[in-house]
């Protein structure tokens, strides 16, 4: 690990902090998910390290447990989205033409839709359970992927490189995953950790407004929901879901940011 | 001797690098150069690339490019050390009484402006001259420097105009606040060798006329030698020679000039026609895809097993279109290729994979024509694999053969590209092409992005390569020096057609066709007087017609 910028270490250790607390919820949280402990939006105290929420639960085991929930669905979204966008993107780039046309003409179609407008339809005529959350959100967000792939595919795929593996005889899956992705790969981590962040807070969005994670499993966004009232009492359980989000996100982009300069400088990286 | 114009002392010029994995550290980019110019006269600095010699001319003007400082020694002009001038001398100083010639007239230009704007823009910010006194000094210089119709050259964009005009209309804008100095950077570098005699012989009678010291920047000795008094040889940073034109070109004390001057010696005897051709393109017109204008025209040429086919040409006269129709990228619109007797399908998707292996292609671009993230050992491999199914430690001994026999040792081959200099990237594209075992390799302007040093060993390798794989090359390239160096047979190819073809001999003896005349003439000869000899025969022969 030498010669790993500080910065990069921050979000290093914040980001595995995150990681770890939402992977082992169950041992790290020191109530129940649904227990009720306490008065309604106690303080906090030496037993309830962020106080409790509006019915009384632990606001730190909601957290954690919440944590879970939208990091894991904000994971699996992200995960779906790069591997269908960046495979769809470079697809198209590689085929160009007619069928790029009809893909990237398809995809301004669902972009052209909010995102938020569309998923809250879709979401409304379909069960709300995880899995079908995860594929609304990973799907909208290829669109995203999607472009930016193609983009920076279109650019490689004319490069001499490629052309000579063409001229070798070489399939579209080596043209695609040997010679335009390991080049495509700085972009696409940088917007990964972009991407990630913004799954995270349309999780968030999608729970606050009652069509995301249901009760009584806790995300961030419904604990921001149940305990939004308390705000005009000058109760600030509302506003730790909203930092953690912040913290979350500046420290896997300074993990993104330090795994781009690395794989851009590495090698030279494209044209130095 | 009264006090130059110029005046350099021991100049140092850093920079800082910034190497992967590793600390930032200052690197030194020029060390101990000094030299002296005076009023009126012309100091050629040549060298390869990276020898400091753009960034010792820019330090006339005490500016650093991209993170190049200049951390010692003195720059006088005009009896100022520039280098301790503030931000406001040196604002007088540029563009004023020193400006700049860049390589690429076309990025120095704005497209959004006309020309007549942006050569009289540096004339009036430094109060030089008024509007209409700039205006009108611009015109005669438009006029001196053999632009078309002067009244109105300004009026157009840079657009509107060929390239080699563009680089003329660059002089003028750097001649016009009358400097007393001009840097001259690599200004006909860009251009075809015929339209580059054109711009080599304005830009010296503007020098004359003038009466402007420059400094000219170059790679090319033979160019440096028409135009300048002086000549500063540089290598890494450091000035190996420096002397006068005559003392350099015919004289020359260092091993490293003698060098320089003697390169492109490398003759080979044409063979002889015969033997089995490899390739016969008969009668190709093809155009790309949605215009409706032919790129070539009834195009017919052939090559024989183990020669070499060199077909020269300006850009845009559809020499690399034609390796494209050879490869089946652009299929033809009318005529055929055959291959070793059989006839090729016109594009690349009805190719059975040994057509592809047997045709093999070197790109002018060896950084982009190499993955940037697969090492030499991938790079060689993939073909070994994909012709011969090779695996393993049977693949790593033949990467191995082939990295002796391209002469770079057998440590390069867990290297990436971006690790090698530009020549030995350019021989792991050469090992590359001779892993599939073709019978013929297209040779793209595979030197002509080389510095000429290296560019010669590359020729020698192919040359070697050639005796012992019985491999056959087309030789595409705009540079006649090449041609002579390693053709047995040529074709001259102009707008699209094939004005002249033949064997070497054939070709390169009288009596020639206009264009072949023309371009033969333009190709700059290590010798001085060259260019006052050839305008001086061509203004003749105009007079005689």
């Amino acid at each position: 690990m030498r010669g790993v910028p500080v910065s990069a270490l921050i979000g290093f250790f914040f980001t595995a902090a995150y990681f770890l607390g939402a992977i082992f919820a169950p041992l790290v949280a020191p109530y129940g998910l649904a227990e009720v402990v306490g008065d309604v939006w106690e303080p906090a105290s030496r037993t309830h390290l962020l106080g409790t929420d509006s019915i009384g639960r632990d606001l730190l085991t909601r957290m954690i447990y919440g944590g879970r929930t939208t990091i894991f669905i904000a994971t699996m979204a992200t995960l779906l989205s790069f591997v269908t966008g960046s495979v769809l993107g470079f697809l198209a780039a590689v085929l160009g033409g007619w069928m790029d046309q009809v893909m990237s003409r398809l995809v301004d179609l669902l972009m052209s839709i909010p995102t938020l407008i569309f998923a809250l339809v879709v979401l409304s005529v379909m069960p709300v359970t995880i899995p079908v959350l995860i594929v609304v959100m990973g799907l909208l967000d290829s669109t995203r992927v999607y472009r930016l792939a193609r983009a920076v595919a279109v650019d490689i795929n004319v490069m001499d490189f490629v052309e000579a593996a063409r001229l070798r005889g070489e399939g579209r899956g080596w043209v695609i995953f040997r010679e335009i992705l390991p080049n495509a790969l700085s972009p696409l981590v940088a917007e990964m950790g972009l991407r990630f962040i913004f799954a995270v807070l349309f999780v968030s969005t999608l729970s606050f407004l009652g069509l995301g994670v249901q009760p009584p499993a806790a995300d961030w966004g419904g604990i921001v929901k149940e305990n939004k009232d308390g705000i005009v009492y000058g109760i600030p359980a509302a506003l730790v879901p909203a930092f953690a989000i912040a913290t979350l996100a500046i420290s896997v982009n300074l993990v993104a940011d330090w795994v781009l300069n690395r794989t851009t400088s590495l090698k030279g990286g494209r044209g130095g | 001797m009264a006090d130059p114009l110029l005046k350099v002392r021991d100049l140092k010029i850093e920079a800082t690098a910034y190497p992967p994995g590793e600390p930032p550290q200052d690197i030194t980019i020029v060390e101990g150069v000094s030299f002296a110019l005076e009023k009126g006269r012309v100091l050629g600095l040549i060298g390869e690339s990276g020898a400091g010699k753009s960034t010792i001319g820019l330090s006339a003007m005490a500016y650093g490019r991209g993170g190049v400082r200049i951390t010692g020694g003195e720059v006088w002009v005009n009896g100022r050390d520039v280098l301790k001038l503030g931000t406001a001398g040196l604002r007088r100083l540029r563009g004023a009484e020193v400006s700049y010639v860049a390589q690429s007239a076309a990025a120095a230009f704005n497209p959004a402006r006309k020309i007549m704007d942006q050569v009289i823009e540096a004339t009036i910010i430094h109060g030089r001259a008024s509007r209409q006194a700039a205006h009108a000094r611009a015109v005669a210089l438009f006029s001196k420097l053999s632009l078309p119709e002067p009244e109105t050259f300004g009026d157009r964009y840079p657009h509107q105009v060929s390239g080699g005009q563009l680089q003329r209309a660059m002089t003028a804008l750097a001649l016009c606040p009358e400097p007393e100095l001009v840097i001259f950077d690599e200004p006909t570098t860009a251009l075809d060798v015929t339209t580059q005699i054109d711009v080599l012989a304005a830009i010296k009678d503007a020098i004359r006329d003038t009466g402007v010291a420059a400094l000219y920047i170059t790679h090319d000795l033979a160019v440096v030698a028409q135009v300048s008094d002086d000549i500063m040889v540089l290598q890494g940073g450091h000035q190996v020679e420096y002397g006068t034109a005559e003392q350099i070109i015919n004289a020359p004390r260092e091993d490293y000039t003698r060098a320089l001057v003697s390169v492109r010696s490398i003759r080979h005897e044409e063979k002889q026609p015969g033997g089995d051709p490899v390739l016969e393109v008969s009668n190709v017109t093809a155009r790309y895809k949605g215009t409706k204008f032919d790129v070539l025209h009834d195009v017919s040429v052939a090559l024989d097993a183990g020669q070499t086919l060199a077909v020269v040409g300006e850009s845009g006269s559809g020499k690399s279109t034609l390796a494209r129709v050879i490869t089946g990228l652009l299929p033809p619109a009318h005529g055929q290729i055959a291959f070793a007797g059989r006839r090729l399908s016109p594009d690349l998707a009805g190719r059975t994979r040994d057509d592809l292996r047997e045709v093999q292609m070197i790109y002018q671009m060896a950084d982009v024509a190499m993955n940037p993230r697969q090492t030499v050992g991938t790079i060689i491999g993939r073909p070994l694999q994909f012709y011969f199914g090779h695996r393993g430690a049977e693949k790593r001994r033949r990467v191995t053969e082939l990295l002796e026999k391209i002469e770079l040792g057998t440590g390069y081959i867990d290297r990436y590209p971006a690790e090698l200099s530009g020549g030995q990237k350019q021989r792991v594209c050469i090992a590359r092409a001779l892993a599939a075992e073709p019978r013929m390799i297209i040779c793209d302007e595979v030197t002509s992005a080389l510095d000429p040093l290296v560019a010669d060993g590359i020729l020698k390798l192919l040359l070697d390569l050639q005796k012992i794989e019985n491999v056959a090359y087309l030789f595409i390239t705009h540079d006649l020096a090449t041609v002579r160096a390693i053709a047995d047979s040529i074709a001259v190819m102009y707008q699209g057609r094939v004005v002249r073809y033949g064997t070497k001999s054939q070709v390169l003896s009288p009596p020639f066709d206009d264009y072949t005349d023309l371009l033969l003439s333009s190709v700059p000869e290590m010798k001085l007087g060259w260019l006052e000899e050839v305008i001086a025969h061509r203004k003749m022969e105009s007079a005689g017609h």
